[in-house]
């Protein structure tokens, strides 16, 4: 069990997990968000509104491309609805794990943390906070996200201000290791069984079902894969109880 | 054209998931069927995101082409199996190739 010392530890270990590579991470993909919003022809204050408001960059990016489009204001509600769906299964299993130190309904701290729950603290919340002091897990997401969060303010405005500097190459792999990143982060999830299938049907799934429709293809993926990844897991957790992953 | 409407309607389409999630969360019990299969479906429709930002793009990234994103996503996997696990180096190996690739 992993035990920081006092929950003030916890949330200064989550701050500076945040400042290594995730940071870097999310604050080169924010770079190119701030960089996109430029390109559309809106406003820095547009970019940063929507980094502190709406804090999840598919949703984001989806939004931006409604608008350039223009999307009505329906169209860009429901796509952006639809492009964060996962949001309510990510929190919905991970708050759980934060909160094992306690029971009771959800307080308001938790209404806020949910807030920053997205793809980079969801993955590494759920291969660390288990093995974390039950008490010292939600202080340390915390000051995991919070710095995460303002991090990714700060280079939304930079990327911004450095939109047209940067080479166009350069750009684009800014862009592209968002993707790269979540694929490693997630490659370590494979030693989970229930998170293996999910991960590897919902992988085959998405690109497919995204052809067939761009709108509900990722809400279709999730609930058929994980569905799907659900059922053989408790198949094989039958054949071996033993084997309890 | 102010977009401020448009920034409302996003945020609250997507803190209402989170919402939902959070109250949700009190009512299913920890090590539960049920939290397993939200599990299996959170990871699912990562797994399917992640899958599609690689192999269908939309925005910039779409007029680069599949072979050249490819090769980006299996070098980096390949460094990052090759140096036991480093994701900075498998990110680093596979953002290069992909700017590379474009440079030349």
């Amino acid at each position: 069990m992993e035990d920081f010392g006092s929950a003030n530890a916890a949330r200064r270990r989550g701050a500076l997990t945040a400042l290594g590579m995730p940071g870097l991470v999310l604050g080169a993909s924010y770079l190119g968000f701030g960089a996109l919003i430029r390109e559309s022809h809106l406003g820095i204050e547009d970019g940063l509104a929507s980094s502190i408001a709406g804090w999840a960059l598919p949703g984001q990016i989806v939004l931006v491309e409604v608008i350039a489009a223009g999307g009505s204001l329906l169209s860009a509600g429901l796509a952006v609805l639809l492009t964060n769906a996962r949001l309510l299964p990510m929190v919905a299993s991970l708050m759980p794990i934060l909160r094992a130190a306690e029971s009771g309904k959800p307080r308001l701290r938790h209404y806020l943390i949910a807030h920053l729950i997205a793809i980079t603290g969801f993955a590494i919340a759920m291969q660390r906070a288990p093995r974390m002091q039950p008490a010292q897990r939600l202080p340390f997401y915390e000051g995991f996200a919070v710095t995460l969060w303002l991090t990714t303010i700060c280079a939304t405005a930079l990327g911004f201000v450095l939109a047209g500097v940067m080479p166009r190459p350069v750009t684009l792999g800014f862009v592209f290791l968002n993707p790269l990143y979540f694929m490693l982060v997630f490659v370590a999830d494979l030693r989970h069984r229930l998170r293996a299938w999910a991960l590897t049907i919902g992988a085959v799934l998405g690109p497919c079902l995204h052809l067939l429709s761009p709108d509900w293809g990722l809400l279709a993926t999730g609930l058929i894969a994980g569905t799907a990844a659900y059922l053989i897991d408790a198949g094989q957790r039958r054949r071996h109880p033993g084997w309890r992953r | 054209m102010t977009v401020w409407p448009y920034l409302l309607v996003a945020a609250l389409a997507t803190y209402l998931w989170r919402g939902l999630g959070v109250l949700l969360s009190g009512r299913i019990n920890a090590d539960s069927a049920l939290l397993r299969w939200f599990t299996a479906v959170a990871y699912a429709m990562l797994a399917g995101l992640i899958a599609r930002l690689i192999i269908l793009p939309a925005g910039p990234l779409a007029h680069v082409a599949l072979w050249e994103r490819s090769a980006a996503a299996i070098m980096a996997l390949a460094v990052y199996l090759l140096t036991r696990r480093n994701i900075i180096f498998g990110v680093a190996a596979g953002t290069a190739t992909l700017i590379l690739c474009l440079q030349f």
